[in-house]
């Protein structure tokens, strides 16, 4: 009996082993199939599965989108685009071997990657090698270590100081309590800044509490002293994940409604699964990209992304979007072709890449433009939940 | 009044790990092995509500119901398949066991069940219970969540004392090469052990995610290591002491991010687990280890 067990075990372990070296041959099949030279190849890094994979996905299939439309119109200077999305499992060093794997595949351009501790560790790669990479969400203003290297997001220290003008800017209150993640550079990157900004601008922080990657169950007591200081308003720089739990115990538990605002890791917010949106209701956030904006671009972009993967699309997926015609955009100035080599490619679009300037998603109605150190300058939506959707403020 | 709230989510948060350390302390007492698994049944047990209400708008109490069989019959199966050929093994062995499992039941969960978080419903709606002129708010799962810890103990301490299986559990955790020569299943009696363990285990993730909502693979993993603090708190082995572990660890833990910082809170909890050690090495009721000769 466990004989037979083992030997179950063995033949099941095997057989995943074959599996997954099919899934990899047909993956370089396909990409052998066209030949080098012809084609545009975009690679692509990113958390498809694990505790990320939201974000991860969401950039897969928003560069998709771009890829598909491009291809449909002619691709790049005439030449289509080969893409592929590799899984890093929001893991520095998964990354590293998800680059290596795509250089040897033959990548001309980098799109990613999403996260951004992995991305601290690729980006080096990337500047070394001379790869033109762009990453739609890393946003932490570290990753820009080199002069090939984009971001299509906004910097950390760029939403907190918004948020702060903001909120001062529409009187949206006085008194301010703060409840972030000491654990995350992202977390941490946003609250510093508002702080700073928010002192400059005579708002008052009654309250500045943390809490860590191990105990983020359990807010009571962050809120707690929000009340106790006498907030009127809340701002959470944080993923949405914790945010559920703050606006179920604030509201349900404690009876303690200020006015919650997030940043870009709120959206999502309204997509966990069984959540109860009406606690999020009034919920406001920076976000350069709100679903339902009547901008045509936008609506087409839902539409297509909803017919094909079910979902409404978030900011990740809009980011990935711009990231991809950031990549088209700044190839047809340069007028590279696929048979130059990733560096002539890199040196040849890092130099147009100032000059460029894209409507996208992201946008809003001046554009995306990028200074010639990789920030993207863009402005950010502020939406407020309402009946559970995502409303413009303005 | 401040401080009475503090105390109430304390207790309420420590009810929560009391109840997944009686599993872990259980285990260890009677099998000698740390069953790192065990967060990620509390995981799996949560899944199963889910599922059940959600997708087959069951109700919140039968689905629990469905929950404590499955991870019963889930605990038993774990043990029969990854522990049991490993008996005589070093405790080493085991205890990578564990961590495999463990990774094992995370992974499953993240292919059947996706990666991204889902929002649990309590399973006990009510409002707010408003004391003192509306100053002290106590949820009702607080309340619910630190009886069914009480009574829990209680029936557990009972059932140890009073019952032929809970003294065949007592004997193997005192010798278990003289409690099989006694005539008493050593096999049968673990997996009893494993199997009260794992149904407490999801009632223990049903209260965790009443009190607090969110629902993903990695659910059971940090209560789990908290709870195992808070057993080695009590004395790893002793069920009053897992009571007293987790009750101390979540009032040290709330009281700490309250009262000192709210960033060093689980630092504050590990140097009190620390200061606890090096006075009393069994931990608060554990007792002290004879060496054979």
């Amino acid at each position: 009996m466990k004989k037979l067990l083992s030997v179950m075990m063995v033949m099941a372990f095997a057989l995943s082993m074959l599996a997954g070296c099919g899934g990899g041959a047909t993956e370089s099949t396909g990409a052998g199939s066209a030949d080098a030279g012809s084609v545009f190849r975009i690679g692509a890094i990113g958390p498809a599965t694990g505790a990320a994979a939201i974000y991860g996905s969401a950039v897969k299939n928003g560069a998709q989108i771009a890829i598909d439309e491009i291809n449909e119109n002619g691709g790049i200077n005439g030449a289509q685009i080969e893409y592929n999305f590799q899984d890093d499992v929001h893991d520095a060093e998964k990354s590293k071997n998800a680059y290596n794997t795509l250089k040897d595949w033959g990548m001309q351009m980098l799109l990613g990657t999403v996260t951004t501790t992995p991305c601290l560790s690729v980006a080096p790669l990337a500047v070394q090698d001379n790869t033109f990479m762009i990453t739609p969400s890393a946003s932490s203003p570290d990753v820009l270590v080199g002069p090939n290297v984009f971001q299509v997001c906004f910097t950390d220290p760029n939403q907190g100081s918004k948020s702060a003008e903001y909120i001062a800017e529409n009187k949206l209150a006085t008194k301010i309590g703060i409840i972030y993640n000491s654990a995350d550079v992202y977390s941490t990157g946003i609250k510093d800044k508002f702080v700073e900004e928010a002192k400059a601008k005579g708002l008052e922080i009654v309250s500045d509490e943390a809490f860590t990657e191990d105990s983020k169950t359990d807010f009571t007591t962050q809120l707690k002293a929000a009340q106790d200081g006498g907030a009127e308003l809340v701002f959470l720089p944080i993923y949405y994940q914790e945010a559920s739990i703050i606006l179920k115990q604030a509201k349900k538990d404690m009876g303690y409604s200020p006015i919650f605002f997030g940043v870009d890791g709120m959206d999502g917010i309204l997509t966990v699964e069984n959540f109860d949106t009406s606690l999020a209701e009034g919920v406001m956030l920076l976000t350069p990209f709100a679903a339902d904006s009547d901008d045509e671009a936008v609506q087409s972009f839902v539409q297509k992304y909803q017919e094909q993967y079910g979902d409404v699309p978030n900011q990740f997926a809009a980011d990935a979007y711009d990231g991809i015609y950031a990549i088209k955009e700044a190839a047809e100035k340069a007028g590279v072709t696929p048979d130059m080599s990733a560096q002539e490619i890199c040196d040849a679009m890092v130099a147009v890449m100032p000059e460029i300037n894209i409507k996208g998603l992201t946008g809003g109605d001046e554009g995306l433009q990028w200074s010639d150190t990789g920030e993207v300058n863009k402005q950010p939506k502020a939406v407020v939940i309402k009946d559970g959707k995502y409303e413009s403020m303005e | 009044m401040s401080f009475l709230s503090y105390l109430i989510n304390g207790l309420s948060l420590g009810s929560i790990y009391a109840i997944i350390a009686l599993g872990y302390t259980m285990v260890y007492g009677i099998a000698k092995m740390l069953n790192f698994a065990h967060g990620d049944v509390i995981m799996i047990g949560c899944y199963v509500v889910f599922t059940m209400t959600n997708s087959f708008h069951l109700d919140p109490l039968a689905s629990l119901g469905i929950a404590i069989v499955f991870c019963t019959v889930l605990g038993v199966c774990i043990e029969k398949i990854a522990y049991r050929p490993l008996r005589g093994a070093n405790a080493l062995a085991v205890l990578i066991t564990a961590i495999g499992v463990s990774y094992f039941l995370q992974n499953l969960a993240l292919i059947v069940f996706g990666s991204d978080t889902k929002s649990f419903t309590s399973i006990i709606e009510a409002e707010p219970l408003v004391l003192a002129g509306g100053k002290l708010k106590i949820p009702v799962i607080t309340i619910v969540t630190v009886l069914s810890c009480v009574v829990i103990m209680a029936a557990l301490m009972l059932f140890i004392n009073k019952s032929k299986a809970g003294q065949a559990m007592l004997a193997v955790s005192e010798d278990r090469d003289a409690a099989q020569l006694m005539g008493v299943n050593v096999n049968n009696t673990i997996s009893l052990t494993f199997a009260i363990g794992s149904g407490l285990a999801a009632i223990a993730g049903v209260l965790l995610c009443s009190a607090y909502p969110t629902l993903s693979p990695y659910t059971g993993a940090m209560p789990g290591i908290k709870a195992f603090t808070a057993a080695v708190f009590g004395g790893i082995g002793s069920i009053p002491g897992a009571f007293i572990g987790g009750i101390l660890l979540g009032v040290i833990e709330i009281m700490g991010r309250a009262y000192i910082s709210s960033q060093l809170s689980d630092a504050i909890v590990f140097a009190v687990l620390i200061i606890v050690l090096l006075v009393k090495p069994t931990g608060i009721l554990g007792r002290p280890i004879q060496e054979k000769v």
